[in-house]
């Protein structure tokens, strides 16, 4: 029986190469998924930590771009301002909080009413509820972004493919109808269009405004958003670290000294 | 090991109170002179590492439960504000879920070593069959805690797992549905079973604490065993807890802090999976539920086997089976390093329990289903037919005439020599 399947895996296999569209087929049977490649980030451990203009770029593409159809329901205007993060200032938090409008309330009267929004405020979201944005995206609910980069195997290497990853399908493919070909994405069908295209983004700091740099700013700014207090916690760690190693030396001298007593007492006894 | 006590109060104090609650004597004879054997290695310092792990899970899980909100539309939110908002709730968080992973490390290996050295023959059986009753509490204890997270994972771990309930349902029709039901505290995975995961996972803990002093009580009856497996014959053979094991307990804890930091500040999410940062949704099941790792082996096991009934007792037989191993090894020497037969079975038996993990995580089909039941059959076989059979007839290998001889060779048993030296006895030795 197992040897069976066997026999059908290593003829899917060699199929497999003949026919390019079954490669893909296999590939997604077996449930890795597409390889991701690794890509260098500032904030790799152990010392690692995030660029801030790159993060501030990072925003400026989910504002711009992300944020027309995908929320962040777990971030607040006023972690824009944290050291460790993007770390505007307050004034420019102040300013960014204040281009949109927020539903508060209820009044005195009781009635919800509109104001300019506070650095308290949570980043908008574009749709009502989920099936206002189903309704708007052709069927496809757009994932809330806040723990994107926590929520996928790969992090921010996958979202840096994925956003990357658009391709014209390849023949044979059967892609669905509304469906876009991404290299990155389980299943190669993505429901997504290619959000990035060059230019679509000013920037002012003198980085070249190029899908490669979109894609890769905009996934250090969710694994930031994901992971706001990474930089903390490699900075603790390295604290902790040599605490522990200098401890752990300690240790050992004081261990080998009290097991000294012992090792005296057996010589000079059987000496 | 029992002995007699010799605390002597020096203070007003410590008479008045040794005649009505003699805790100090307590302290100062099972933890201060308590006599050990002088040979343990590296490998009994787990037990002074779970102690101290259990008290620092203990201890985060206080404080994260005045943080986290037991509701099934309010938990995950509440996990992330711990992560974002409250002071310190990271290191809290990681700390707590880094340190689940590191408990089973030790206890595996805590585990392992009693199955080595046959910690669990006579007189310790007691000892042996308390500690598989704290191992299955906190197999309950971390799969309640996984589930608080509530997210994707969490939800559908719990759904499959209480769904094995079911099964009852092949022996007395309605009898399986009903019990899901009950357990759910409703019609479905929900609110009512967060709750009741909450307030169990709150209870556990304390009651591994009290099962713990239980283990701790049945340890100080007869005394440690030691690599050797050979009873300590004289007073030479042991040496006082304190200062030898504390000091050697004390820094194998900070080696083992040095990996639990390494995992806990540079990839706290190595352990755990990705898709338990998507908040838990009853209408889209993730393709590979997968529990967490420590659980692997047992999943395995359950997957295994084609029925699903004879599944689910194959996964809790594979902790039952340990409570009996006392009666299953009919061994006359203890320590496995004598063995010259079983300790091929024995390792064969560890490469099957982490490829048994290793399967767990892997879809069930082809090759690595035939290899999970091949796997399968071994972890089952090492203890009902290979205990049994091998020690009847192996023939071991000489043990050494003493502990005290297999330290410092066989010129340690000429003269009999003063006591060992202990902490109020310092300056005599130098």
């Amino acid at each position: 029986m197992a040897m069976h399947r066997f026999l059908m895996a290593a003829g899917l296999l060699a199929s497999a190469f003949a026919v390019p569209g079954m490669a893909v087929a296999e590939e997604a049977a077996n449930g890795h998924g597409p390889v991701i490649e690794a890509q260098e980030w500032s904030f790799a451990p152990p010392f690692g930590g995030f660029k801030q203009g790159q993060l501030q770029r990072g925003y400026r593409v989910y504002k711009d771009i992300c944020a027309s159809c995908h929320s962040m329901r777990f971030l607040s205007f006023r972690n824009l301002a944290e050291v460790g993060g993007p770390h505007f200032s307050p004034a420019a938090v102040e300013m960014l909080a204040s281009q949109v409008q927020v539903t508060d309330g209820p009044d005195a009267k009781g009635e919800m009413f509109q104001r300019p929004g506070r650095p308290s405020d949570r980043f908008p979201s574009r749709f009502a509820n989920d099936e206002a944005a189903r309704a708007a995206n052709n069927g496809a609910l757009p994932p809330d972004l806040s723990l994107m980069a926590k929520a996928r195997a790969g992090g921010a290497d996958y979202l840096y493919a994925l956003l990357t990853g658009y391709q014209q399908a390849p023949a044979g493919f059967d892609l669905t109808q509304g469906m876009q070909y991404n290299t990155a994405f389980a299943g190669h069908q993505i429901a997504m269009p290619n959000p990035l295209v060059d230019g679509i983004v000013p920037y002012t700091d003198g980085t070249e405004p190029t899908v490669d740099n979109y894609a890769k700013d905009v996934s250090a700014f969710l694994m930031w958003s994901a992971e706001p207090t990474l930089e903390e916690r490699h900075k603790v760690g390295a604290r902790v670290m040599i605490f522990l190693f200098v401890f752990a030396f300690i240790m050992f001298l004081a261990k080998r000294a009290v097991w000294e007593r012992l090792h005296r007492r057996d010589h000079s006894h059987t000496a | 090991m029992a002995h007699p006590s010799t605390y002597q109060p020096t203070s007003g104090f410590g008479k008045w109170i040794d005649t009505r609650l003699p805790f100090p004597r307590v302290v100062h004879d099972q933890f201060m002179v308590f006599p050990t054997p002088r040979n343990l290695n590296y490998w009994w310092t787990f037990g002074g590492i779970l102690t101290f792990m259990l008290v620092l899970q203990m201890m985060t899980g206080i404080v994260l439960a005045m943080h986290y909100v037991p509701s099934a539309d309010g938990a995950f939110d509440s996990v992330e504000k711990i992560m974002r908002d409250v002071n310190w709730g990271w290191l809290l968080r990681y700390a707590h879920a880094v340190g689940a992973s590191m408990f089973f490390v030790a206890v595996f290996i805590h585990t392992f070593r009693g199955l080595y050295y046959g910690s669990y023959k006579a007189p310790r059986e007691v000892l042996w069959i308390l500690g598989v009753l704290i191992l299955l509490l906190m197999i309950a204890t971390a799969f309640m805690g996984y589930s608080l997270v509530w997210g994707q994972m969490s939800f559908w771990a719990v759904t499959v797992i209480t769904n094995l309930f079911s099964s009852l349902d092949s022996l007395i029709p309605g009898l399986g549905t009903t019990l899901v039901e009950w357990i759910w505290g409703g019609f479905a995975v929900g609110g009512p079973t967060l709750n009741r995961l909450y307030s169990l996972h709150y209870l556990l803990p304390f009651v591994i604490a009290g099962v713990v002093m239980l283990h701790i009580w049945a340890l100080h009856v007869p005394g440690n065993n030691n690599p050797t497996g050979v009873d300590v014959k004289t007073e030479r053979d042991t040496i006082p807890f304190h200062p030898y094991y504390s000091i050697k307990d004390g820094f194998a804890i900070v080696l083992f802090l040095i990996v639990f930091a390494a995992l806990l500040f540079y990839v706290p999410n190595y352990l755990s999976h990705p898709d338990n940062y998507i908040p838990a949704n009853p209408l889209q099941t993730p393709p590979h539920i997968v529990p967490e790792w420590y659980f692997l082996p047992f999943y395995a096991i359950l997957r295994a086997i084609p029925s699903k009934l004879f599944g689910v007792i194959g996964m809790l037989g594979a902790i039952a089976v340990l409570f009996i191993v006392p009666w299953l090894d009919t061994s006359r020497i203890r320590s496995t390093s004598y063995r010259p037969i079983y300790k091929w079975f024995f390792w064969l038996f560890v490469i099957t329990c982490i490829a048994l993990g290793y399967l767990g995580a892997q879809a069930p089909d082809g090759w690595y289903l035939f290899f999970g039941r091949a796997f399968t059959i071994y972890y089952f076989a090492f203890f009902l037919l290979i205990m049994p059979i091998v020690g009847l007839i192996e023939r071991p290998k000489k043990l050494p005439g003493s502990i005290t001889q297999s330290v410092l060779g066989s010129q340690a048993s000429k003269p009999p020599s003063p006591p060992p030296p202990g902490p109020d006895d310092r300056e005599g030795l130098a």
